[in-house]
Parts: structure tokens; C-alpha cells; sequence
């Protein structure tokens, strides 16, 4: 609310110039009724009966589960955006005093009497209803009367599919409001009015919208078009939202320190700093791996599943069904699960035992080790015979002597890649290694391949000669790990079953958590799944495909997410006829014809920019998406849709029908609009029957 | 030509006539096609010494003196790069990568067979062609990579790919001297071409790529030509007319194209937009201006695009291994496949016995064999696939029924299995037929209807979803799909069709006429593309590996004994090249406006790299590194330019003699470089054997410079 009252006051301020410096100091404000007005109305439309229905719907099944998860401060990856949105939505749950507990396990679940379904849709609601009063400021930002600026805020006013979008608990509506925040702000504090100044608005804008969304987040590269002379400014304009940027994640990941079902998509280290999970595995051990040590190896490779070098006794097959021969020793796979198979004994190879040294012997990169498979005592060992799925590189299996001229080779040297020092230490957790095949010079790596039945779906794990520096299905990590103190086999067993001890804790900083987390959720890649709704960019255009929000299952009372139909035909319209009339005019003046002045021009210019840019750049992004895509992703760009319409109207009034000279045409034109989308409204409650007229959502209270 | 391509069987005999007629017909193109090329160099070397060039009214004052393109300098330049690319041009005798596909696909020309690729035809039908021409007669199975050639005739096709990429450094010679009137700047261009060892590797084998590059190119070349021109001269029009030509054979050959013709379709706005611009010029001129590129830059290359296809379909008149990709009626046009020349009831009726197939790419017949489903899939009734080859033996007299269990692959889908036995069963065996596009009543035609068979209980559609079963013979799976949009995979067609109480038409009524086989082949093509997903298990190239050299291809070979073939650029020319952008950008900041070669000529150059570059970023396809290698030529261009420019303004700073100096200092140095590492490197191009790089005794010790390379 302080926000609203704030620009409001920007706007009071602008409007007037705050002209009393002098003693005393008196501040005269005018408040533009209009303004008001049309913000009451916002409110009034998004508020009203805002706890209906009292049932889970659409999308808020999925934001949900966001929201419950920072109730209880459980760690999450969500891919579809930053957290900024996700954490609003909490702050909303939070005063409304929700304490996570619900299930979000299907649409149209009924929330539980106790549950303030007000106070989690509250704010989605208040900045929906913001865009009303911003729509009129930013229409009179774009040098428009305030006429075109109240049809422009009427025009959102009385958009269904917005409303519908900003009354449940759903992200989008804060997407459009806080970039047009900011930007005003910006807008108004550098020097008022400055066409420059606005461009870079513009393309703040972008970034900031970056921020709210990451759908839009390729649009970022957009402010390399910004003017040389507005360097400096850009510098604090792009500084000022990187801070905040991270800021939100920094706030995002000191909230949630819990262990929750995303860890597996993260590393060891990032695990290890979460309460609970891996952590509760990890504490306590050991930091320096040494001969002796027992481990686990966990592949870091970039794919959503985690895995762990494991073997078991069973011997690939001696002839794959291809033809090619193998040499029929013991698997070894990588595990994508906890097992006792993932424990490997590290042994030097110029000793017997298997135990660690009292003091531990350390071991350090450049090393040469063998590695003892815990449960089975075969040797990890590879040789020039072709992998099972990857026939370009070498078999890595646990060495077994059929006396066939076989011979052992199985040392392997340890590569520290993201070592210091030359003789680092190879740690637990923290190191990343190359485990490099002495013979061959091979490295051991994830494949990528899944082996067949015989190999029980485990994925495959092979020796590539080619050591490509820093591919991450070559690097493996120690994961858990402990100092061996068993002589004899059957004693390893049981300690191998046992939970690892000893304490030490590998902390890691904000900014390599914040690094890593982002490179998961820019890279980790949705499942393309189809769903009833979904619609391609194109189809938003003609509004062909609508959503089902919710359905009253014995009522048939129903809530869907789709456009009025008559602003949406209009904005069409306005957006074709601004093209022709930018064409026409650019023609003739290259033609040196000059139809109107050069400051209406400018004007004409600008609006397009801001307009047909800003419809652009939120809705050619999502040509080149391969997640699914919904109606409500294109009702960002329609916004600006919408704010072309007035401007357009009125260019069209004062410059091209100003013989007709009634000063009233356009509003008589929007008022017209206006009136047809309130009488949507009874009409449609009549024929309710009737699907088409479902459109007007306001309908939605009544049923 | 189409008419006449299905010939009914009475004339079949003459189809053998016709294929020589055609052939014929081929090589009198080919030979047009060879005196079009030398055409182009003698009018050449004509316009420009018979000052045909003209005056440009605006840029007069920035405009440097024409230097014309000397002689020797063209000679040595097209000697050296043919000498470079025809320099063991038969080696290795084995398939090398890539050649496995274009080779066979030449081969299909040769033997009329038809195959599905995802490339419009022109590249392979040259391949064809050149293969054709030298004694090549289509017999080599072209199986896998590493197969021997024995005794065909495989350097027909490899030289006519070489002879198309030696022409590259001649074609980059003249666009850089048209763009810079610096013959110095030209020939850095083309030196840099000609000792560009990945330029040499892809020009030498049968590939698309040399023949895209060489209309690419020539489109280019045109384009810059025509820009000189004094308009409506005869030179003026060849010129817009060869642009229009190489447009269509650019995108003829790949749909990488598309760029080249952006390029010049941004060239040609900016031009019309000068001339707009113009006021001294009347309107009606302006609109002959923009007719005439209308006719030169767009009808004319639709024409010959569409040609190629004519041709392309006209000649592959056999069934062969591209039939299951497209649509019934279309394989009804192949001669060997078994619809050509059948006959059956036109419309469906009760009682008819069918076979119905999946739109789908490669979608398969709906099929069910004596299996249930295993326990724990869904309910234990009988399987329902789609089976990718046709099958007559499995009339298994159970109803198509759905019902709400999970389907086996696709979770979120009904399924579906056979159930009952001849006609009885229950309420969930009906399901309601829809034809696309139709209304209530409309009869559904065999071929040509697309159906949707929509269950009546469960509101769902039968679809295919191109899964493939675990235990099935190359079965996939059929489901109940509830999303009920329009998709290939939920719409199926009527393919054979017996009722004995209707009469039989023949089909060759249901072919479907030449635009609606253009229109199909594109859909098919596309989504073929669009197909090319990389799989996880590969370790995919990215288009920002590409202008720092990061990883190469292996075109032939991979360990020690094997002689191996790496393509991968000159490294001293490729990062040459890329700090020549970034000089470029610096030299453009610093001291651009005033200079009409890097702003105008460097500018163009500089739109070409990115128009072949940039969008690789976006798309979704497998990327491969010879992608690249028409956004190079750019960048190497724009090196001559960039490179010659700056050594030309040492006399800013310093006086003459001593500016002369380092001018030939510096062009000296920059030759012995390209020179000396193409000589170290040359082992890439021409051939290694022995041990790797990383390994001791090896011939290209101490060259592998980036751990990613792989040699």
C-alpha cells in the first residue's frame, strides 16, 4: 500500500513541483480524483470475495508446494523462476498466518476451514490491482491526455483474463507491476521526463522483469542497445538490480537451510550445507581421504540424476548382442541409488593393508592408488576392450583372472582439478577428481549410456582416452567416507553397513551456492509434458485456447482464464494499425512529406517503442521455449497490448480525424469499450449455459 | 516432367528411355551449369576493364580509386587453392564420416530410388549427378564409415565437391576486392582461405557443405557485383539474376540458406531504402527498382526451388527406404510400392476389412499379435501397437478397446487393447470416427482422409506416441490420449482397403498433384529437422565452441594404426580471425565514420558472420562443428579487410618510408604465418598415421595445443 501511496505521490509531486522550500514548509498536494477512482475500482474488482472458492486452483497447486516449503524452510529448485515471486507469495501466507500444512496434491481440493485463503491470495491480488492506477500513470508518462490514460487503466480494469490471473495465487501478476514500479521511480527521479532517460527505463524494464520472471530471461542482452551517453546511468541501473537480484537469493537460501526432495540435483557440497539429508549422513567424517579410507564416488556430472560408482557380482555378458566380445569380468556400473555396493577401499599399491595408518597417510593429487571394491574385493581396473554401449572407449570392470592373458592393470592416478596447490590433499566432499588409468592414460567417466537388462539398467561407466579438461562426467567427488579399521573381510562387511562418525564441517560460501544454484536452474531441463491447456504463442494471439482454473465438481460452477474478447480484438487492431501507420509515416518521410509535427512524432515514436517493444520482447521469447506455455504467459506483453490501444485511439483523433475536431470522439470510443465489457457481465450471468460467455470471468462470484 | 514421371504400366518399358532422357537432360545442365561459371569470371574481369563500373552519386566522396584485380594475382590464387584441394584428393579410400549418408543418397539419384532426408534435394542431386557423369553407377552400398570403395568410382563426386570448394578463396578474392578496392586485402582473404586446413578437409569429400558455401558464396559475390552496377545495364540485370540463382541453389542445398538470403534481402531493403531516400529519383523509378529485385531476388529463385523438387520427384520414382516417412497417397505415386497402381473401394464402409497408419513421421499400422499385456500394465487383455511394417497375418478378431488404466509408457494416457471376440464385446470397444476437417456425415475416403477415432466412453483419442515398447519387435506404443488436440500422432489414415461388395477404383484417381507433394515433403522435412534432438548420452558441440577452434571432428580414423582424417580450422587463421572481430569492433569505435571500407564493406561482412552464426544459439537441433564454416568465410574476409586497412593507416603515425616498411613488414609476417602453420598442420588435412599427438614419435607432436583436439 506504502508503495501505491508513494507513486501516488510521485505523481502529485511531479504534477504540482513541491514549490515551497520557504518557512514554513507547507506542502500542497492535488489529488487527481480520476486517479483514485479507477484504483478504488482495481481494488474493488480484485478484492471483492477474494476467499472464493475455498478450493485449490490450477496453479496454485504447483506455487503451493513453494509456498508450504518456505513455511517449513525446506530447501527447493524451482526452474521456472527465480525465487523473488515464490517468496512474495510466502510473505503473503506468512502474515496470513499459514503454517505449510496442506497437501497441494490435486486442483480443486478444498482448503481446510482454518486455512486464510485471503491472506495467500492477498497480495497477488493488491499488486493486480496496482497495474490499474500504473497503467494510467504510464499512459500519462507516454505524453498521452488523461483521457487516453483513464481508457488505458479502464482497459486493464476490465480485463477478465487479468483479473482471473492476479485473484488467485499465481506469479504473473507481479511481473508487469514491479518492473512499471521501478521504472516509474526511475522514470521520476532522473530528471523527470528526459526521453533518454525513459529508454533506459525501457530496458531496465527488461532487466528487471528479468528478474521477476525467468521466462523473460533472455531479454536481459536487450540493454546492449542503450546509448553511449547514458553509460553512467546504465551502470547504476544494472548494478543496483544485480544486488537485488542476489540479494533475493541470498535471502532465499538462508531461509530455506533444510534438507528437501531437491537436493539430489545439487552437489555434495551445496548437500552438505543443508540441515537434515546429507548432512546428518556426512557429519562427522573424516576430511582428508588416506589409504585405507573407505568411500563413496559420486559422478558429477551435469545430469538431473545423481550416481555412484558401484559394482556387484555379476560379470558382463561375453558376447553383447551386436556380436562384439567382452572381456567377462565384474561390472561396474554407476548406481543412481544408496548402497553398500557404492563403498570402494583406496589402497596403495605398494602396500597390503587396508586399513588407515595411525597418523592417516593423506592422499595427494598426482598420486597412483587402486581402488578396492568393498563388497566384493575386486580391483576397479580397465584394458583395451570396448565398452558395452560406448565401443569408442575402454571397459571398466572389476578385474577377475580367467588366466586368458589378461593382465591386471589396474593403478590409477588421482587428479585434482580443482586443486590449489600441487600436492593438494585430496578431501572429502570439496575435491573434484579425475581418476586417470595409468596404462592408458584413460579417465574414468560417466558415459551417459544405460546398459541393458543384463547390466539392470545401471548407466554405464567406461575409460575415455580423450581427456577433455574440464567435462563434468569426468570429475568424481567423494561423497561419504571413513577411515577403514577392518583387517578381515567379513569385518569390512559389517563396517561397511554401518553409519559413518567423526566430525568435521565443509562449509561453503553464499556465492558458490549462489553460482551453483543458478547454473541448476538455468540448466536443469523441465520434461516436456503435454497438458489439456497448453497453447503455442500463436495461438494467444486469436485466443484460441482458454483454461479451466477450476470446476465446481457437483455445482459445474467454473472459473476460466480467457480474454475479453472485445479488448483483446481491439488491441489486435490498434497493434495492426500502428504498424501501417508507422510504415505510412516512415515512407513519407523519407519522401520528405511531413504529416504531423515533429514533436508528435517523437510522441508517436515513443509509444511504440515502449508499446510494441515491450509486446515484443515478452512475446517473441517464447517462440524459441520448449517448455510448456500457457495463455497466462502472453499477459505480460498484453499489457502493453492494451496500453497501445488508448495511445493509438488518440493519435488516430488528434492527428488524422481532426477535421471531425470532436473532442469527445475518443472517449465516446473507449467508453464504448468500456461499457460493452460491464455489460459482459449480467448478460453473461444470464446465459451462464452458455460456454462462450463464461469469458467474463466476473461471473465467477456468482455462480 | 510430373505427368510423365508415373507413367502407367503399359509404358513402364520407357521408363528406361525416359531415365536416359533425363540424364541426358542432367548433363546438358551440368555443362550449362560449368560455362555459367566461367561466364561469371570472364564477365568479370570484363566489366571491370571495360569500366563498366560505375559512378555512385552519394559515396563519391569517400570512394577509393577501383583497383582492378590483377591477373596474376586471380591465377595464382585459384592455382594454389585447386592445387590445395585436389592435393590427395583420393585419399583415404574409405568412407569418410558424413559421405556414408550424401554418398548413398547420390546413389538413390543414380538408381531412381526414392529416400527421406532432412535437406531439400539440390546438393544431392549435383552429388548424383557428378557421380553420374564420371562412370559412377550406384552399386556402392555406402553401409558405414571405414568401408573400402574397392573398384567404383568415388573422386568423380569427391572432385566435384573439391572443384566447388577451391572456387571459395576466388570468390572471396573478388568480394574482398569489391568491398576494399585493395588487391592486398583480397589476397589475405584468400591466403587465408586457401591454407585453412578445416576449408581444405570439408571441401574435400562427398559433403553438402562445399556446394552450400560455393552458392553461398556466389550469392555474395553477386550481390556485392550488382551493387556496383549502374542500374538497368545489362551487367546490372546478370548480376540480379545470378544473385537469385545462387539464392535458390544456397537454399536448395540446405535450409542454412535462408541465412545468405537474408543477408541479401537486408542488403537490397537498405538499398531501396537509399533510393527512397533519393528524391532526385521519381516515384515510378523507385518501383522499377523494387519490381525488378521483386522478379530477380524472389520470383526467380521460388521458380528454380520449385524445379529442384520437380526434378527431385520426377527422378526418384521407385519405392525405396524414404517411403514410410510420408503419407499413404503419397507413396502411391512409387512404382514398387504396393499401392502403386492398386485398386480398391474408394469410400469405407461396414464390413470393410483395413489397414489403418499413424500420420505420424515413420508412424506405423495399428497391429495387435496373440500377447496380453504383463501383469501390473494396466488391465491383462490382448496388446495393441503400431507396427512400423505391414502385416497381413494378424486378423485377430478382437474389438479396439479403451478403458481408464494407465497406459504402458506414456502414464498420463488410457489403455488400449484388444478385447472381445468378433464384434461382441462391451461398451468401452466403440469408438466414434472423425474425419479432420469434415463434417457429421462426410464419408471417409481410403488414402486421403485423415481420422481421428475418438473412444465413446472415456472421451479420449487413439494415439501413437513413438514410444517404443521394451519386449516389442520395433512395436510402439498405441494409447488412449485425453488431451484431444489435433496432432499427427492422434491422426490416422485408411491405407488398405477390402470390401468385397464395393466397387474397386484406382487409386491413381486419390494421387495427390504436385504442390500438395511439395507441401508434404517440406512438413516431413521440417519436423525431420526439429527431430534432430541431441541425446543426453552426447557430448553436443556449441556454437560458442566454434570461433575458438575448441573441438574438431573426426572425419576417418581414431587410433594409431588407422589413417585419420581430423577436421578442425587452421588454428593460427581461426584466431586470427576471431581477434580480427575484436579489432574490427575497436577500429570501428575509433575511427569508423570517416571510412567508407570498413564501414560499408566491413559492415556487410560483418551482418554475413552474424547472420550465420548467431542463430545457431537459438536452435534446439544437434549442433556439429562444420556449422560454422560458412560463418568462417565471413570472418575471413572481414580479417583481410580489417588486417589491411590497419596496416594501411601506419601512415597516420609515421613517416612515409618507414610506413611503407612496415606495411610490407607486416603483410610479409602475416603471409609466412599462415604459410608456416599450415605446413605443421597440414597433416590434418592430407592424412596422419602413427602415433597420437599426446604420445611420443608422433608426427604432430607438440601440436595439440587444446586438450579438446582430438588427434
Amino acid at each position: 500500500m506504502s508503495r501505491f501511496l508513494y507513486s501516488i505521490l510521485l505523481q502529485a509531486g511531479t504534477m504540482l513541483g513541491l514549490s515551497s522550500l520557504k518557512f514554513p514548509p507547507v506542502v500542497k498536494t492535488e489529488i487527481n480524483l480520476v486517479l483514485v477512482l479507477v484504483t478504488v475500482l482495481g481494488f474493488w474488482t480484485r478484492l471483492r470475495n477474494l476467499s472464493y472458492p475455498r478450493a485449490v486452483v490450477f496453479d496454485e497447486v504447483y506455487y503451493g508446494q513453494f509456498v508450504s516449503l518456505y513455511m517449513k524452510r525446506v530447501f527447493f529448485v524451482d526452474e521456472s523462476g527465480p525465487p523473488l515471486g515464490h517468496m512474495i507469495l510466502a510473505f503473503g501466507a506468512y502474515l496470513g498466518g499459514f503454517d505449510g500444512n496442506f497437501p497441494w496434491n490435486r486442483i480443486g481440493a478444498e482448503y481446510p476451514s482454518s486455512m486464510s485463503v485471503w491472506g495467500l491470495r492477498l497480495l497477488p491480488a493488491v499488486c493486480g490491482a496496482l497495474c490499474v492506477p500504473l497503467a494510467y500513470l504510464l499512459q500519462l508518462e507516454l505524453g498521452s491526455s488523461h483521457y487516453a490514460a483513464l481508457g488505458a487503466s479502464l482497459l486493464i480494469l476490465m480485463e477478465n483474463s487479468l483479473i482471473v490471473q492476479s485473484r488467485f495465487m499465481l506469479l504473473e501478476s507481479h511481473s508487469p507491476l514491479c518492473s512499471r514500479y521501478l521504472w516509474l521511480i526511475v522514470a521520476a527521479s532522473s530528471c523527470a521526463g528526459a526521453v533518454g532517460v525513459k529508454y533506459v527505463g525501457v530496458f531496465t524494464y527488461l532487466l528487471l522483469l528479468g528478474i521477476a520472471s525467468v521466462h523473460t530471461w533472455q531479454l536481459i542482452g536487450q540493454r546492449l542497445r542503450v546509448f553511449v551517453e547514458c553509460g553512467c546511468r546504465v551502470v547504476c541501473l544494472v548494478v543496483l538490480p544485480v544486488l537485488l537480484y542476489v540479494f533475493c537469493f541470498y535471502v532465499h537460501l538462508t531461509v530455506l537451510r533444510h534438507s528437501g526432495p531437491h537436493d539430489q540435483l545439487m552437489s555434495s557440497a551445496f548437500q552438505a550445507s543443508l540441515e537434515g539429508g546429507l548432512s546428518r549422513i556426512t557429519r562427522g567424517q573424516p576430511l582428508e581421504v588416506a589409504y585405507g579410507s573407505q568411500v563413496t564416488l559420486r559422478s558429477s556430472a551435469s545430469q538431473t540424476i545423481p550416481c555412484w560408482l558401484h559394482s556387484h557380482k555379476a560379470n558382463y555378458p561375453i558376447r553383447y548382442e551386436d556380436g562384439r566380445g567382452s572381456s567377462h569380468q565384474q561390472q561396474v556400473t554407476c548406481y543412481p541409488f544408496k548402497d553398500v555396493n557404492n563403498w570402494w577401499i583406496i589402497k596403495d599399491p605398494g602396500r597390503q593393508e587396508l586399513v588407515v595408518n595411525t597418523p592417516p597417510r593423506p592422499v595427494r593429487h598426482g598420486d597412483v592408488i587402486q581402488l578396492l571394491h568393498g563388497m566384493t574385493s575386486r580391483f576397479l581396473n580397465s584394458h583395451d576392450v570396448a565398452a558395452p554401449m560406448s565401443p569408442h572407449a575402454q571397459e571398466v570392470s572389476g578385474y577377475i583372472d580367467f588366466n586368458v592373458s589378461m593382465v591386471m592393470q589396474n593403478l590409477w592416478r588421482v587428479d585434482i582439478s580443482n586443486r590449489e596447490a600441487e600436492s593438494e590433499v585430496w578431501k572429502t566432499i570439496v575435491s573434484d577428481v579425475r581418476l586417470v588409468h595409468v596404462n592408458t592414460s584413460a579417465a574414468l567417466k560417466l558415459s551417459g549410456g544405460t546398459l541393458p537388462e543384463w547390466g539392470f539398467g545401471q548407466l554405464e561407466v567406461v575409460a575415455d582416452r580423450v581427456s577433455r579438461a574440464h567435462h563434468s562426467s569426468l570429475v568424481w567427488n567423494v561423497e561419504e567416507h571413513r577411515y577403514g579399521t577392518s583387517h578381515e573381510q567379513k569385518e569390512r562387511e559389517v563396517e561397511l553397513h554401518s553409519p559413518t562418525h567423526i566430525d568435521v564441517h565443509p562449509n561453503i560460501s553464499f556465492l558458490s551456492k549462489f553460482i551453483e544454484l543458478q547454473r541448476k536452474m538455468l540448466t536443469v531441463k523441465q520434461e516436456e509434458s503435454e497438458h489439456k491447456y497448453s497453447s503455442c504463442p500463436l495461438e494467444w494471439i486469436s485466443m484460441t485456447t482458454n483454461i479451466v482454473y477450476w470446476l465446481h465438481h457437483s455445482t459445474n460452477a467454473q472459473i476460466h482464464l480467457i480474454g475479453n474478447l472485445v479488448s483483446w480484438g481491439m488491441a489486435n487492431l490498434s497493434l495492426a494499425a500502428y504498424q501501417l501507420l508507422a510504415l505510412w509515416y516512415l515512407l513519407r518521410r523519407r519522401r520528405a512529406i511531413r504529416d504531423i509535427t515533429e514533436a508528435s512524432w517523437c510522441q508517436f515514436q515513443r509509444v511504440g517503442v515502449v508499446c510494441v517493444g515491450g509486446w515484443l520482447v515478452n512475446f517473441l521469447p517464447f517462440f524459441l521455449m520448449e517448455n510448456t506455455l500457457f495463455l497466462y504467459h502472453y499477459l505480460p506483453a498484453y499489457t502493453f497490448l492494451l496500453q497501445l490501444l488508448p495511445a493509438v485511439l488518440e493519435h488516430a483523433h488528434t492527428h488524422l480525424l481532426r477535421y471531425t475536431h470532436s473532442h469527445t470522439n475518443v472517449l465516446w470510443v473507449q467508453n464504448k469499450t468500456s461499457w460493452y465489457c460491464c455489460t459482459c457481465r449480467p448478460a453473461g450471468l444470464a446465459l451462464l449455459i452458455c460456454p462462450l460467455l463464461l469469458m467474463s470471468s466476473v461471473l465467477c462470484y456468482q455462480i | 516432367l510430373m505427368t510423365r514421371g508415373h507413367a502407367s504400366p503399359a509404358v513402364a518399358d520407357s521408363n528406361v528411355y525416359l531415365s536416359e532422357a533425363i540424364l541426358d537432360i542432367c548433363r546438358g545442365l551440368a555443362v550449362f551449369f560449368l560455362i555459367l561459371f566461367l561466364c561469371m569470371h570472364v564477365l568479370n574481369s570484363r566489366c571491370v576493364y571495360g569500366n563498366v563500373l560505375c559512378e555512385e552519386p552519394s559515396m563519391n566522396t569517400f570512394k577509393l580509386c577501383a583497383q582492378p584485380p590483377n591477373t596474376i594475382l586471380v591465377l595464382l590464387v585459384l592455382g594454389l587453392s585447386f592445387a590445395t584441394r585436389f592435393y590427395k584428393l583420393a585419399e583415404p579410400p574409405h568412407i569418410c564420416w558424413d559421405e556414408t549418408h550424401f554418398g548413398k543418397m547420390g546413389s538413390y539419384y543414380i538408381n531412381r530410388t526414392f529416400f527421406f532426408d532432412v535437406h531439400p534435394p539440390l546438393g544431392k542431386i549435383l552429388i548424383g549427378l557428378a557421380g553420374y557423369m564420371t562412370g559412377y553407377d550406384g552399386t556402392f552400398p555406402f553401409v558405414k564409415p571405414g568401408d573400402k570403395y574397392g573398384h567404383h568410382n568415388y573422386w568423380g563426386m569427391r572432385g566435384f565437391c573439391a572443384a566447388l570448394g577451391s572456387s571459395l578463396p576466388v570468390f572471396a578474392y573478388f568480394i574482398v576486392l569489391e568491398l576494399s578496392h585493395s588487391n592486398s586485402a583480397a589476397l589475405i582473404a584468400a591466403a587465408l582461405l586457401i591454407f585453412d586446413t578445416g576449408s581444405i578437409t570439408i571441401s574435400q569429400y562427398i559433403l553438402l557443405d562445399p556446394i552450400l558455401m560455393f552458392f553461398i558464396m556466389g550469392a555474395v559475390l553477386s550481390m556485392v557485383k550488382f551493387n556496383q552496377q549502374k542500374p538497368f545495364c545489362a551487367s546490372w540485370w546478370l548480376w540480379l539474376l545470378l544473385t537469385g540463382v545462387n539464392l535458390s541453389g544456397a537454399i536448395g542445398v540446405k535450409f542454412v540458406g535462408l541465412f545468405v538470403i537474408l543477408l541479401v534481402g537486408l542488403n537490397t531493403a537498405g538499398d531501396l531504402w537509399a533510393l527512397l531516400g533519393d528524391l532526385q529519383l521519381s516515384l515510378v523509378d523507385v518501383a522499377k527498382h523494387l519490381l525488378a529485385r521483386v522478379t530477380g531476388l524472389i520470383l526467380l529463385p521460388l521458380l528454380l526451388y520449385v524445379t529442384v523438387f520437380a526434378v527431385h520427384f520426377a527422378v526418384l520414382n521407385k519405392s525405396g527406404p524414404g517411403d514410410g516417412f510420408f503419407s499413404s497417397a503419397f507413396q502411391s505415386r512409387l512404382i514398387g510400392n504396393n499401392l502403386h497402381n492398386a485398386s480398391m473401394p474408394k469410400y469405407l464402409a461396414y464390413g470393410s476389412t483395413i489397414t489403418v497408419k499413424n500420420l505420424r513421421i515413420a508412424g506405423g499400422y495399428l497391429h495387435s499379435h496373440w500377447h496380453l499385456y504383463p501383469e501390473g500394465v494396466g488391465a491383462k487383455q490382448q496388446q495393441v501397437t503400431a507396427y512400423l511394417h505391414k502385416d497381413y497375418n494378424n486378423l485377430t478378431t478382437r474389438n479396439l478397446h479403451s478403458h481408464l488404466q494407465e497406459a504402458p509408457m506414456t502414464r498420463k494416457h488410457f489403455q488400449v487393447t484388444g478385447y472381445g471376440i468378433n464384434g461382441s464385446g462391451d461398451s468401452n470397444d466403440l469408438w466414434r470416427l472423425e474425419v479432420c476437417g469434415g463434417r457429421r456425415g462426410d464419408p471417409v475416403k481410403v488414402l486421403r482422409s485423415k481420422v481421428r477415432l475418438l473412444h465413446v466412453a472415456t472421451g479420449c483419442v487413439l494415439y501413437s506416441s513413438g514410444k517404443t515398447l521394451p519386449k516389442g519387435w520395433e512395436q510402439v506404443e498405441v494409447t488412449c490420449s485425453p488431451y484431444l488436440k489435433e496432432t499427427p500422432n492422434s491422426q490416422w489414415n485408411i491405407e488398405d482397403h477390402i470390401n468385397p461388395k464395393l466397387p474397386n477404383i484406382s487409386l491413381s484417381v486419390l494421387k495427390p498433384h504436385f504442390l500438395e507433394i511439395l507441401l508434404e515433403s517440406h512438413i516431413v522435412m521440417i519436423r525431420g529437422n526439429s527431430g534432430l534432438k541431441p541425446k543426453d548420452s552426447e557430448i553436443n558441440s556449441r556454437p560458442w565452441h566454434w570461433p575458438i577452434n575448441y573441438q574438431g571432428l573426426r572425419f576417418s580414423g581414431v587410433n594409431e594404426t588407422e589413417y585419420r582424417v581430423y577436421l578442425l580450422g587452421n588454428p593460427v587463421t581461426w584466431w586470427l580471425n576471431l581477434a580480427c572481430l575484436g579489432l574490427y569492433a575497436v577500429m570501428v569505435a575509433v575511427a569508423s565514420i570517416h571510412c567508407w571500407v570498413l564501414m560499408r564493406g566491413g559492415g556487410q561482412l560483418v551482418l554475413g558472420w552474424l547472420l550465420h552464426y548467431a542463430p545457431f544459439y537459438t536452435m534446439g537441433r544437434i549442433l556439429y562443428y562444420h556449422h560454422y564454416f560458412p560463418a568462417m568465410l565471413f570472418s575471413s574476409m572481414l580479417t583481410g579487410l580489417t588486417l589491411d586497412t590497419l596496416l594501411h593507416s601506419a601512415d597516420l603515425f609515421l613517416s612515409p618510408p618507414r610506413a611503407d616498411w612496415l606495411l610490407r613488414l607486416g603483410q610479409v609476417a602475416l603471409l609466412f604465418s599462415v604459410l608456416y602453420s599450415f605446413y605443421i598442420f597440414h597433416p590434418l588435412s592430407y592424412g596422419m598415421r602413427g602415433p597420437l599427438a599426446h604420445e611420443p614419435g608422433s608426427a604432430m607432436a607438440g601440436l595439440k595445443w587444446m586438450d579438446s583436439w582430438e588427434f
